[in-house]
């Protein structure tokens, strides 16, 4: 690799050819402040925050678009710089609600931080402030344009990592806004709620919809019996918006926190991964035998669920019958476990803990109503989760760790690794194979197909077939793959997909920083989580083969497909 | 070609095709034919002349007589005496404002003779839909020389050579613009025209679009040859359709001809040329914005580097100049580089051409060499100050350039001095003001201007410009605030710093250079809560005087009776209601009625 030397406020840097000025002060520690700057998105140099000086330059140039060169001198924290900085941000929130205190993102915002660090004291500047409407006519997100930036960063997420093409800037100067097409709400749109825009908005111009005070209300009303899953990603994330650090596995603290927040019942959607891999295994095989639609895909991932529906309803012979985890678990949590207990059903708020968007709007599908009411009444996400415990003042830091209430806690390693990319193919291929087989796996690390390469391909010999599978994270590779299949190019058998980078420990609603980085550390977190699992395969776990023996019979029997399998619909947005 | 005794030129350019050529050109077709006189008298549909205030204009050729504003009541007369008889109709000559005396030839008026008409030189002299026209005149003969006698190399040279600069604003070399997309790695690459001219009050492009098209299409394919480029776009705006109608016509007669397309003149260098619509943004004049819009995307400016000259259109090296600049071209060919060296000043080379605008008698297109004064321009092209009203101040390079006073008329008209007085050449709109102009309202204006036009995409252009225009209306209403300068400054400052575009980053220009000379009206409007110019109407108002003689005739006129008084009185106005139409001081006998 061809490398540039530059200094940078007198320090020498050593940085690749190509390389902006913002990554090579990066490298020599400098971080210098930036708003519409994503590491990994194209950058646009449009909020000028990053601005920088060069030497014999003819004025401040921005730092996230500029390119080093050879014996180039930066300076990053000149009078005038400081001066061109704070004037941007001064600028940027005299157009700005200016409301940090009640704000869902005060003290985790973007524009907030940049206000405090360059120090900005008064805005002297008064005037007209944007009053935009705000976006709210679907269960997932909430867009308040009144707190948009422009930074656009919104718009790449969605064009970049998921091809979707929700949103463009439209309108001219101040009147500039981000909008789906025709200023449209996003439930009009195209858009699949996978929530990647949220997860890279600066401030809280797209976020969650706010479920906790839904949540606070059941649990504290006396009538209801409310229970709680939690999905595998979630565990490995929700430690870093509660001061524990970025790859921390925060399991039993969060059950822990759980139970003092005063749920009923803290279970794991683990246990319904494993019993997807039971059923999404057998639809499989009988798929292989019975010369039914292949490749499969995989259907846990709300977000692909709806990109499939709305940009490819032509392949929804492919996606598995199964109910995401999410939903198989409402639906037992309302039958099953409500007979078990003996609570009627209406008495029982199912309540998840998601680190995805979508889910959000999942739950809410009319299919989504086996056990006769809604499965799943509340969706919340880890940062929703990590708000909830901040506010009932549970002290994360000290609170011992606990272990998740049976059954419906008990789970395998292969269940947890769902939250990884390639975490259901391997859970998938480790019971396939030895149901197939009959043999025990040597070894159950399937490393073909983990890591954050955006598709990853395999051929794994299940006893004489090769069967030949493919994994891949964002839209925009789901998109590739799907192409391929429509082309009738694509020989796999079996596809995993999931909407966000990184899979669920990249969703929509996890904890903001979402980088490769990070992905990779929750990541690294989810595959110990499966190492420490004394048990590691789905068929293995206890809890699901008493759930078949004692409530289900067979995997994809009669009833299972009456609670645990469902259909999908073009959807014409 | 037939052999006629005289030739007609009807003005069909915008400006007088507004004020009712074509009816003139159907009235004289008519007249003519009546008379039996079409074989040997031709009517030609010329483009524009650049007097624009006297039109429609036309021309008689071989005396070269010059009518102005002739109606189509006037042709019958035109055709039966001049045409007929042989006698000019003195009525319709133009007459100088200073002599009074009538002047027939279109050479001897002032607004002309002080003019180097180059880029302008065919405008109104000959059919634009002609390309036989263009050539009986020299056209494509320097594509020619270029394709048959020069290497690339040689061409980029000649065209250093000449020291051309770009005329859409920038000023930067286009030898070197040329010689960077030349060097630029890649097979394929692209010829850029900007024809997306949107400074208020600019019309310069236009007229050389709608006057001369293959003028600037033949600068377009000497570049395509000397860069390696065979493709050619040309970004004109949608709102100049009778441009947009005459280059189709003219790539159409080119291709025809085997000047454009496949083969050029035999020699193998294939050259094509398309028209790309703008839908009306001013930003999308910004090159990369441009560039953008062509590939059908928003019309938003892109950082840079990388420039055009290599990655432009859709990522391949583009080459992107103004109209004018490629009007340029043929010229620099035809009569070598250091013929047109010979013409401007030291580092400002050639001519430019100005739209004058504004408070100025003779308002119109005037092509004069680099290095003329502002006073020549203003005085004797454009014929002074109408009302024998005084000389305030010139903003020169539309929104984004400066204003300058009447203590710089002298300064020399050309790049570098403009950009040291604090204005810069622009694309050359020139916006004449007399003393009752108000600067602060004047910045308002253009402030207004580019806050409207702001694509929205970086943070200073479009929340600074918003805030400046906020202030400056709050000046102009009398509410503004000690500190409210400095404020500006301050804005003025971190937009000109950090703006991603040039149009951002010259939007405060207008505000700076107003402040520069003319801070004592800023001033006066927050301290004194008064607008010398009179031209804020919440600052001023109409005052009855003592020579009032009670005659009634401004009550009467005033449509809001805001004015009381018993006959034989004093009246009185009252400010609540006054709307500050002047009504009652153009009714007044005495005079008694003042604006103050």
């Amino acid at each position: 690799m061809d490398m540039v030397s530059l200094t940078i406020d007198g320090r020498k840097a050593i940085v690749p050819a190509g390389s902006t000025i913002i990554e090579a002060a990066a490298a020599v520690g400098i971080k210098i402040p930036a708003l519409c700057y994503h590491p990994e998105l194209k950058p646009e140099g449009a909020c000028r925050v990053c601005v920088v000086e060069i030497k014999g330059g003819r004025g401040p140039v921005a730092s996230c678009v500029f390119p080093v060169a050879e014996g180039m001198e930066v300076y990053t924290n000149t009078a005038s710089i400081r001066d061109a900085r704070k004037t941007v941000v001064e600028l940027l929130l005299a157009n700005h609600p200016q409301d940090c205190l009640t704000c869902q993102r005060s003290t985790n915002c973007e524009l907030q931080a940049i206000a405090a660090d360059l120090g900005v004291r008064e805005i002297p500047f008064e005037g007209e402030k944007k009053h935009c409407a705000i976006d709210d006519n679907n269960p997932s997100l909430v867009r308040d344009q009144n707190k948009c930036i422009l930074c656009g960063r919104c718009i790449r997420a969605c064009n970049e990592r998921q091809e979707m093409h929700v949103y463009s800037f439209i309108n001219r100067g101040f009147n500039t806004m981000v909008s789906p097409a025709f200023d449209q709400g996003i439930d009009k749109v195209a858009c699949t709620y996978c929530g990647q825009c949220a997860s890279v908005c600066p401030t809280a111009a797209i976020v969650e919809r706010d479920n906790t005070e839904d949540v606070f209300r059941a649990i504290n009303d006396p009538t209801k019996h409310v229970v709680v899953q939690t999905a595998p990603a979630v565990r490995v994330a929700l430690g870093e918006d509660l001061g524990q650090g970025v790859g921390g596995i925060v399991t039993g603290k969060m059950v822990a926190a759980l139970r003092r927040l005063g749920f009923d019942g803290v279970f794991d959607t683990d246990f319904t991964a494993d019993l997807t891999i039971m059923e999404e295994g057998t639809e499989f095989l009988g798929r292989l035998k019975n010369g039914g639609t292949l490749p499969m895909i995989t259907s846990c991932s709300p977000g692909w669920v709806n990109f499939i529906e709305l940009q490819y309803p032509d392949l929804l012979g492919h996606l598995s019958t199964c109910k995401s985890p999410q939903q198989m678990f409402g639906a037992l949590a309302k039958t099953f476990y409500a007979k078990q207990k003996g609570i009627d059903a209406k008495d029982i708020v199912s309540i998840s803990v998601m680190p995805c968007t979508a889910k959000k709007a999942e739950a809410v599908r009319p299919e989504m109503r086996s056990s006769g009411y809604q499965d799943v009444d509340y969706v919340i996400t880890t940062r929703e989760l990590a708000r909830m415990i901040k506010s009932a003042g549970v002290d994360f830091s000290v609170i011992p760790e606990e272990d998740y209430d049976a059954p419906l806690g008990l789970s395998t390693g292969a269940a947890v690794i769902f939250g990884a990319t390639g975490g259901v193919m391997e859970a998938a291929l480790r019971t396939v194979y030895e149901v197939v087989t009959g043999e025990t796996l040597a070894c159950l690390d399937f490393k073909m197909v983990r890591g954050l390469e955006g598709i990853k391909e395999a051929t794994v010999d299940v006893g004489g077939i090769a069967v030949k599978v493919a994994v891949a994270h964002t839209l925009a590779n789901a998109k590739i793959l799907m192409d391929k299949i429509r082309a009738g190019t694509a020989d796999y058998h079996f596809i995993e997909i999931m909407a966000c980078p990184g899979g669920c420990i990249g969703g929509g609603g996890q904890p903001f920083v979402n980088d490769k980085k990070t992905r990779q550390e929750r990541i690294d977190a989810i595959y110990e989580c499966d190492s420490c699992m004394p048990m590691r395969k789905s068929h293995e776990n206890p809890a699901v083969k008493a759930l078949y023996e004692q409530y289900l019979g067979e995997p994809n029997g009669h009833k299972s497909h009456e609670l645990l399998h469902t259909h999908y619909n073009a959807q014409k947005r | 070609m037939a052999h006629v005794r005289s030739h007609v030129l009807i003005c069909a350019g915008t400006g007088c095709a507004s004020s009712g050529s074509k009816r003139v050109f159907s009235a004289f077709e008519s007249e003519i034919a009546k008379k039996g006189l079409s074989e040997e008298i031709k009517i030609v549909e010329t483009g524009c002349h650049g007097f624009c205030e006297a039109g429609p204009l036309v021309i008689i050729y071989p005396e070269g007589t010059f009518y102005v504003r002739v109606g189509v009541n006037d042709v019958t007369e035109i055709v039966e005496n001049h045409l007929y008889k042989g006698r000019i109709v003195e009525r319709l000559l133009f007459k100088d404002k200073m002599t009074l005396a009538s002047v027939p030839k279109y050479s001897e008026i002032d607004f002309y003779k002080k003019q180097i008409r180059m880029v302008l030189a065919n405008c109104g002299q000959i059919d634009p839909d002609s390309i036989d026209e263009y050539i009986a005149n020299g056209g494509y003969e320097a594509l020619g020389k270029a394709l048959t006698e020069m290497t690339p190399d040689q061409v980029v040279d000649e065209v250093k050579k000449s020291g051309l600069r770009g005329r859409g604003g920038g000023g930067f070399p286009t030898g070197m613009k040329w010689s960077f997309t030349k060097g630029a790695a890649g097979d394929k690459k692209y010829v850029v025209c900007n024809a997306d001219e949107g400074d208020p009050g600019a019309f310069m492009d236009r007229s050389v679009l709608e006057g001369d098209p293959h003028r600037v299409i033949e600068g377009m394919a000497i570049c395509g040859y000397s860069i390696g480029a065979d493709e050619g776009y040309i970004y004109c705006r949608a709102e100049y359709p009778l441009a947009i109608k005459r280059l189709r016509t003219a790539i159409v007669c080119a291709e025809e001809m085997g000047l454009l397309g496949y083969n050029i003149l035999g020699t193998g260098f294939n050259f094509k040329v398309k028209i790309k619509e703008g839908a009306g943004a001013f930003v999308c004049g910004e090159e990369t914005a441009l560039l953008a819009s062509i590939e059908g995307k928003r019309g938003m400016p892109r950082p840079r580097p990388p420039f055009p000259a290599i990655s432009g259109l859709w990522e391949k090296p583009t080459n992107i100049n103004n109209v004018e600049t490629f009007a340029n071209i043929p010229h620099i060919l035809t009569k070598g580089a250091e013929w047109y060296a010979s013409i401007g000043t030291e580092k400002s080379k050639g001519t430019k051409v100005f739209a004058l605008t504004g408070k100025i008698n003779n308002t119109g297109l005037a092509e004069v060499p680099m290095g003329i004064t502002m006073r020549e321009i203003i005085y004797d092209i454009g014929g002074g100050i109408p009302d024998g009203k005084k000389f305030k101040a010139v903003q020169i390079g539309g929104p984004s350039g400066g204003c300058l006073p009447e203590q710089l008329l002298d300064l020399s008209v050309d790049y570098d001095s403009l950009i040291q007085a604090g204005a810069m050449m622009g694309s050359g709109g020139l916006v004449v003001m007399d003393e009752e102009t108000c600067m602060v309202d004047l910045s308002k204006f253009f402030l207004s201007f580019t806050q409207a036009e702001s694509c929205g995409k970086c943070t200073p252009c479009r929340e600074g410009t918003k805030r400046m225009l906020e202030i400056l209306t709050r000046i102009t209403e009398g509410e503004g605030k000690e500190g409210d300068i400095e404020l500006l400054e301050k804005l003025a400052k971190g937009i000109k710093a950090t703006a991603l575009c040039g149009l951002g980053q010259t939007a405060p220009n207008p505000v700076l250079s107003t402040l520069r000379y003319f801070r004592h009206e800023y001033e006066a409007h927050i301290r004194d809560k008064k607008c010398p110019a009179g031209a804020c109407s919440k600052l001023s108002g109409f005052f009855i005087t003592d020579g009032c003689k009670g005659c009634g005739l401004c009550k009467k006129a005033c449509p809001v009776d805001a004015i009381s008084g018993e006959m034989k009185g004093k009246h009185v106005i009252d400010h609540n209601k006054c709307i500050k139409c002047g009504a009652c001081v153009a009714k007044c006998p005495f005079k008694a009625i003042i604006k103050g």
